[in-house]
């Protein structure tokens, strides 16, 4: 009961967010329906999806890609460039993204799932790597190079147009990130999903049951990706156009860094992470430029006003000390002497 | 002709700074099974610290100052290295994923770092004359930098060849690859030559900071990263862990990468060392070398 009550609760109260005028100091810049606040809001909301569907692959089933940036790019880019380039409508287009973001998953992680471990790792950098070098390279003038390009917004659906509707983007993010949250719970329950962890905690044991890790990984990456990339669509719809930033190699490893500091494996993990990853990202630059911050000597400030900084480090330090993400924190070991003093109590 | 050897020597030299990067990050990998995602920082490192010696003592005439630079990159980034190793690798020894991560970090925060401190802005580097001029050899042109980088990395490979092959430590590495809890068993602290490792991957890879720094004549926040990512599929399709299987592979990469890039279009050179690795792992999954993957 309480597993489908209590995020239908908070998906419920997020719905209403756009119809609420509280102004939040410090923590917001402007009220919560203002268009500023719901666009941070909204993309918070997107990168929970996109680093829960990441964690899909990393905790569940125990594969660490490097290269699901290249899945999210196909989301962004694809359905851009049939907008723009190509003339076509909004639905075609993201009909064609899908396509795309399938038939690529499947060649590109049966060849990836060839190998394991590190060289997994590795090879799925590489392919990102060559996603990343085409939109960067702008083939045909397709993808804008390095700067990117806008989309023709002639082609989008007109309720997503303007700052406006900034409400109907940050509803259609909420549904994005609901939809991951239901398919990837639904996914890791039903029986390949048991086979995903069975795989992740010791893949030999599943072979010798007479199972194929193989195919049961395929499918864990297609899902995963499929849902990056839909993630893409809903990160272009919101933003309103094609970055090369989120082609590259780094755009993975922020991933990584969401879920490690929310929690692999878990059911909010993942999804927390990302959302608190994106709100620190955009608000610890203004917290670097306020006159607390500008105040203090310069070995300080200086590299607080790179909010990657602070977030690798944070990284670094949930890695050693809560292994397991901050929203276990809770389960977090007790120092040993403690425990010893309370089995000392207890007999 | 004189096109093709003026590619080739160019590939070689691309292949030699992948040689010095890549051969740190498959013997750490080949010694512990970490794969050090803060290597590309490291060469960040060195490639600033080249820099920056640079400017403070420009009272200098080049050769010292370029020679004094490059000594100064090379101990900071092995000293860096052993660091990194002692401080945040050890403590979470036997936690490969953990390892990873850390390293993960470390390579974000570092290229954070330079950002905040240096800006986002390339900076030049003054290289002696003599690198920027050219050596006629059957009619192609070639700047003297790629016979030194070229050079550099053979006398590094035979360096550590010999290292592994004729020394105490190395002995104890090479075992150590091949059957590191035997040679546990036997007695031998293999931690130190953990730290040992990373500092060679260090040396390397600080010698690689500073041949780079003069190839691309500027660096950037980006440095390492960009190569970096060669120097992954370099090992990748060498096979992990082996010195030799990393040389090939850094010869073959760089010379496809050249070749592409000017007899197809440019860009596609990049594009095509990925489609090599696609394919070198469809057909033998473990690499040139077949010795671990």
């Amino acid at each position: 009961m309480r597993r489908v009550v209590i995020p239908l609760a908070i998906l419920v109260a997020l719905a209403f967010v756009p119809k609420l005028a509280i102004d939040l100091p410090y923590v917001f810049k402007g009220p919560l329906n203002t268009p500023g606040t719901l666009q941070l809001l909204a993309l918070c909301l997107v990168f929970g999806g996109l680093a829960l569907s990441y964690d899909l692959l990393f905790g569940f089933t125990g594969l660490m890609s490097f290269g699901h940036a290249l899945y999210f790019a196909i989301g962004v880019y694809v359905a851009a460039i049939a907008m723009t380039r190509w003339h076509w409508g909004f639905w075609p287009s993201v009909g064609a993204t899908a396509l795309v973001g399938f038939v690529l998953a499947v060649l590109l992680g049966a060849v990836s799932l060839r190998v394991a471990g590190i060289a997994f790792a590795m090879v799925t950098l590489a392919f990102a790597q060559a996603g990343s070098i085409l939109a960067f390279k702008n083939p045909y003038k397709w993808t804008g190079g390095e700067e990117g390009f806008g989309v023709d917004y002639h082609k989008l659906p007109p309720w997503t147009v303007g700052i406006l509707n900034t409400s109907h983007l940050y509803w259609i993010a909420l549904a994005y990130a609901a939809s991951v949250f239901v398919i990837v719970q639904w996914a890791v329950s039903s029986s390949p999903g048991h086979v995903w962890q069975a795989i992740r905690e010791n893949e030999l044991r599943v072979q010798v049951l007479g199972l194929r890790p193989y195919v049961y990984k395929l499918m864990s990456f297609v899902l995963a990706s499929m849902l990056a990339t839909a993630g893409g669509v809903v990160y272009l719809l919101l933003l309103g156009g094609a970055t090369t930033e989120v082609t590259t190699a780094s755009f993975t490893l922020t991933l990584l860094l969401m879920v490690v500091i929310g929690g692999t494996g878990t059911r909010w993990g993942a999804m927390i992470g990302g959302v608190l990853y994106v709100y620190a990202d955009h608000r610890l630059g203004d917290f670097a430029s306020s006159s607390a911050v500008s105040s203090l000597p310069s070995f300080i400030s200086t590299p607080l006003q790179q909010p990657l900084f602070i977030l690798g480090v944070l990284f670094i330090l949930v890695v050693f000390f809560v292994p397991r993400g901050l929203t276990q924190i809770h389960r977090v070991r007790r120092p040993k002497t403690l425990q010893r003093l309370q089995e000392a109590l207890s007999r | 002709m004189s096109t093709f050897v003026l590619l080739t020597i160019t590939g070689l030299g691309l292949g030699a700074m992948y040689f010095l990067i890549a051969s740190g990050l498959s013997l750490i990998y080949g010694l512990m099974g970490v794969l050090n995602f803060a290597h590309g920082a490291f060469l960040t490192i060195g490639a600033y610290a080249f820099w920056f010696t640079e400017t403070k003592l420009d009272s200098l005439s080049i050769w010292p100052r370029f020679l004094l630079a490059a000594v100064v990159a090379i101990v900071v980034t092995t000293a860096f290295s052993a660091l990194v190793e002692l401080v945040m690798i050890r403590p979470l020894y036997g936690r490969h994923i953990e390892q990873v991560l850390v390293t993960v970090g470390l390579a974000l925060a570092i290229t954070a770092l330079v950002t905040a401190i240096w800006g986002n802005d390339a900076r030049v580097i003054a290289a002696p004359k003599w690198l920027g001029e050219t050596t006629t050899v059957v009619g192609a042109h070639i700047p003297n930098d790629r016979w030194t980088e070229i050079g550099t990395a053979v006398l590094v490979l035979f360096g550590l060849e010999a290292f592994l092959k004729r020394t105490r430590y190395g002995l104890i590495i090479r075992a150590g690859v091949e059957n590191r809890a035997m040679v546990t068993a036997l007695g031998i602290d293999v931690r130190k030559a953990f730290t040992l490792v990373f500092a060679i991957g260090g040396l390397a890879v600080g010698i690689a900071a500073v041949l780079s720094s003069v190839y691309f004549s500027t660096v950037d926040p980006q440095h390492g990263t960009a190569l970096v990512i060669f120097a992954f599929i370099v090992v990748v399709i060498g096979g992990l862990g082996s010195l030799r299987g990393t040389a090939m592979a850094a010869i073959v990469v760089g010379l496809v990468q050249q070749y592409a890039n000017y007899y197809a279009s440019s860009g596609l050179g990049d594009l095509s060392v990925v489609l090599l690795l696609g394919l070198v792992l469809l057909v033998r999954p473990r690499g040139l070398s077949g010795s671990f993957a």
